[in-house]
């Protein structure tokens, strides 16, 4: 006896694009309604992650809350972690020495150039093509040693500290990140540009999809690549700075289509972009104390403290409450990729199903980020 | 109509410099590594589980049971113990035990202590099928890397 | 011909070792293909080179229980996976492997095979929809329209090589063309057939690769958006028998075009031909088709369509016409 599927009135079906799937990047559910091959109604589901981070900001101490911030979005771990720094320090008053500010930039950067090659890796792999993804990660692979070396973590960095970093950088460090910058300028013409972005395949297959216009950025507070694909001019590295930003001379890439392929565009300058700032930043290096003077037991002023970073998904926010106790009181994190995802719903409308799929990819979604 | 045949000729171009550029790629060797018959090693900073530094001449724990370790651990992994020193001023360490299972390897314990008495080891082939090799007694490591030391 | 029975016993045994040693192994071949290509090493630990990953597979697959969800057809869901073998072991009846080897020399050879192939398009199209899932049910619809369309050109293109051969038979299309090179289909030197006859020859890959459901268009086994396409809800031997249906549609896919583009068993010189030129052509087919899927990402279903319809069929309808055109005024 076979079960029919069931249509409803309107001669629609309901298609799960649940938690467990390939295209999901993480634990998305995706509550599809479908007229054959196109979707209706597209309704994101989230809380399968929620492990409610913020809640133990408030349970420990602000040092302790370290580790935590890694775990949120995992791909870009050490902007998180310079964005919490960022917030207690400005709360606390901590100074942070020039060489601790340089390193951050860097190591910060490096992180950037790893979490676009997953993100492309990752993307190509949605759309069908399998061999991008290792060669992406052999330069990945590259990063993740250098890191390594200096802060002892792969993928989930505790490294920055209240007044500075941990470890110190020593001069292989240096040396290899100069070798890794050049042997990725030589292979990006021909590995990632020649094989992917000039394919036909690919540009049939994303060109012209996913069309987010300017005022809906605006209205949902999408921000980060997503943004700037869309005419957005708006990097928090530019417009809001922070840390050693000023210093540095690179652009900030911005394409007017709206399309997949522009957000892919922007990815893709923005990494040669963050090599620009590593040179410069590897150049100009002075030397002096990684960890600035901050008292054993913090205890900031009571107030309210706002901070926001620039990840490589979009602009992340700190909101910290503080008591004058040695807990913090509330912690907000504003998170880029939530505002990213609720435009989903809207733009997903009227598309095939493959297509929403490379559209998704291209928003760059990280799930437990969105959950904390 | 005019996109038609670009689209063939660039698009017909394109995908032959993509076969090109694989077809190179399969000359090249391979850059994997053959793990576990090639054993990477591991980086001075590396963070493996915590261990205990004993005392260069006597082996003993540098650990003078203060517990900075335990107070400063966000996942409340360590628990340790002490008696008081006969003969003498402070604490000596009788028990030391990781619960390896929640930490996170951020780091807090080995920069809160100041008596230099916690390090990262650098293990990293842990595997096992049971959860209570994961709960870790650090002196009895010590003993054991005292007695490999002699 | 003869009939004796020791001659089909033969033959028999041959194709159905053949076909299941090109089954099994062209998995490897494939897995470390692909590893070569993204500079991994592929299998390396069952057996000298991985050798005996396939025999592992096929151990693994047959100790799994074969799940039969609640609510599917039954008689059609068990069925689907053996009517996707049986066209492409068929099939081999009719290739031509040498001058001496070849089962059946069949007058409507290539009909058959045309036939046969069509029936391997409904296995799938059965696949999904016994499945009761559906993600199933949208994978068999682009899978069945997918295959519709590039039957077409496929067609088109094979309907010029019978003209120029003059006959359907393909030990008679293969005999047609022996002596080098220069007399081979794609190139065809004589008449002027070579203007058009390459472009013929890169159609009917093209439908190939299409029709076997092989990236660039394996829309039907979308991994990533359908997560198995038709073959979510099998198995164990459901999903070995579908994998392995696909492999020997590429071996019959890569031995037709073999047979009609390239000579069948002839050597490229004119030298000694033989079966082992035969192989070599195929295997260096299979290769490609290899090379080809790990290289680009997947089209989407209209795109895909869009080639078949605005592009290859009005192409291979102009080389139609040509070639007619040729064989009647030469």
């Amino acid at each position: 006896m076979t079960v029919p599927i069931h249509l409803r009135h309107d001669e629609t079906f309901v298609l799960n694009l649940g938690p467990q799937h390939p295209a999901t990047h993480g634990v998305l559910r995706v509550k599809l309604t479908m007229d054959g091959e196109y979707i209706v109604k597209a309704e994101p589901v989230l809380g399968y992650i929620h492990r409610m981070h913020e809640k133990m900001a408030e349970c420990g101490t602000f040092a302790q809350f370290m580790p935590n911030t890694a775990r949120m979005d995992y791909l870009h771990a050490l902007a998180f972690n310079h964005g919490w720094a960022l917030v207690v320090e400005k709360a606390a008053g901590i100074e942070v020495p020039e060489r601790a500010e340089y390193i951050r930039v860097i190591t910060v950067e490096l992180n950037r150039i790893a979490s676009h090659l997953l993100w492309w890796a990752a993307f190509l792999l949605d759309l069908g093509g399998f061999t991008p993804l290792l060669y992406a990660f052999d330069d990945r692979e590259k990063i993740i040693d250098l890191l390594e070396r200096v802060t002892g973590s792969r993928l989930t960095y505790c490294y920055m500290r209240f007044g500075g970093v941990y470890n110190d950088i020593d001069e292989e460090f240096i040396t290899g990140t100069r070798d890794f910058i050049k042997r990725l300028r030589g292979r990006m013409p021909r590995l990632y540009h020649d094989l992917v972005t000039h394919n036909i395949i690919l540009i049939k297959r994303i060109k012209d999809i996913g069309i987010i216009s300017a005022e809906q950025c605006r209205r949902y507070g999408a921000t980060g690549p997503v943004a700037r694909g869309s005419g957005i001019n708006y990097d928090i590295r530019k417009n809001e700075p922070y840390s050693v930003y000023p210093e540095f001379d690179f652009d900030v890439p911005v394409f007017d289509e709206g399309d997949s392929m522009a957000r892919y565009m922007v990815r893709m300058h923005e990494m040669e972009q963050s090599m620009r700032i590593i040179e410069q930043a590897l150049d100009k290096l002075p030397d002096g104390p990684v960890m600035g003077k901050s008292p054993k037991v913090l205890k900031p002023e009571a107030g309210y403290y706002y901070s926001a970073v620039e990840t490589a998904r979009g602009s992340l926010g700190h909101r910290l409450v503080c008591d004058g106790g040695k807990n913090p009181y509330k912690l907000k994190l504003r998170s880029p990729t939530f505002s990213n995802l609720s435009l989903y719903g809207e733009v997903a409308e009227g598309m095939l199903l493959a297509d929403a799929l490379a559209f998704m990819g291209s928003l760059d979604l990280v799930i437990p980020e969105i959950d904390r | 109509m005019s996109g038609y045949w670009s689209d063939i000729f660039t698009g017909s171009k394109s995908l032959i410099t993509g076969l090109a550029i694989t077809a190179r790629e399969f000359f090249k060797p391979v850059v994997t590594e053959r793990y576990p018959w090639e054993v990477p090693t591991m980086t001075p900073l590396f963070r493996g589980h915590i261990e205990l530094i004993g005392n260069e001449e006597t082996g003993e724990p540098n650990c003078v049971v203060c517990g900075m370790c335990q107070r400063a651990c966000p996942s409340v992994c360590i628990s340790l113990d002490g008696k008081k020193n006969e003969g003498g001023k402070g604490k000596v360490l009788t028990s030391y035990v990781l619960d390896f299972t929640k930490c996170s390897l951020c780091g807090s314990c080995v920069e809160s202590c100041n008596f230099n008495a916690l390090r990262f080891s650098r293990e990293y082939n842990l595997a096992s099928f049971d959860k209570n090799d994961f709960i870790m007694d650090l002196m009895k490591r010590l003993e054991d890397q005292n007695r490999c030391k002699h | 011909m003869e009939t004796s029975i020791w001659r089909a016993l033969f033959y028999l045994v041959g194709i159905m070792a053949f076909a299941g040693l090109n089954a099994a192994y062209l998995g490897w071949c494939e897995r470390k293909g692909a590893a070569r290509i993204q500079r991994r090493i592929g299998p390396c630990e069952a057996g000298y080179a991985g050798l005996w990953q396939p025999l592992a597979d096929g151990l693994k697959l047959l100790s799994k229980q074969l799940l039969v969800p609640q609510g599917v057809d039954g008689i059609i869901f068990r069925v689907a996976p053996v009517l996707a073998m049986i066209p492409a072991i068929t099939s081999m009846v009719v290739i031509p492997f040498s001058d001496n080897i070849g089962a059946r020399a069949m007058e409507l050879s290539v009909l058959l095979l045309f036939a046969l192939a069509s029936i391997g398009m409904i296995a799938i199209l059965l696949g999904g929809w016994a499945s009761g899932n559906k993600y199933a049910i949208i994978s068999a619809a682009r899978s069945v329209s997918q295959n519709l369309a590039y039957e077409i050109p496929m067609l088109i293109t094979v309907i010029t090589v019978v003209m120029i051969s003059g006959s359907m038979n393909l030990r008679e299309i293969a005999l047609d063309q022996q002596g080098g090179f220069w007399h081979w289909n794609i190139f065809r030197l004589e008449n002027g057939h070579f203007l058009t006859m390459w472009i013929s020859f890169i159609i009917f890959f093209i439908c190939s690769v299409a029709e076997t459901n092989r990236a660039p268009f394996d829309m039907a086994e979308a991994e990533s958006e359908l997560v198995a396409g038709f073959m979510t809800e099998y198995g164990s031997m459901g999903f070995g028998l579908f994998m392995m249906g696909e492999y020997l549609n590429i071996v019959v896919g890569a031995c037709l075009t073999a047979t009609l583009f390239l000579g069948g068993w002839d050597c490229p010189f004119g030298l000694t031909p033989g079966v082992w030129w035969f192989l070599i052509k195929i295997y260096i087919l299979i290769f490609t088709f290899i090379w080809i899927r790990w290289t680009y990402p997947r089209t989407q279903i209209y795109r895909l369509l869009n080639l078949s319809w605005k592009i290859l069929i009005p192409f291979s309808l102009v080389n139609l016409l040509i070639t007619a055109a040729l064989i009647k005024v030469f």
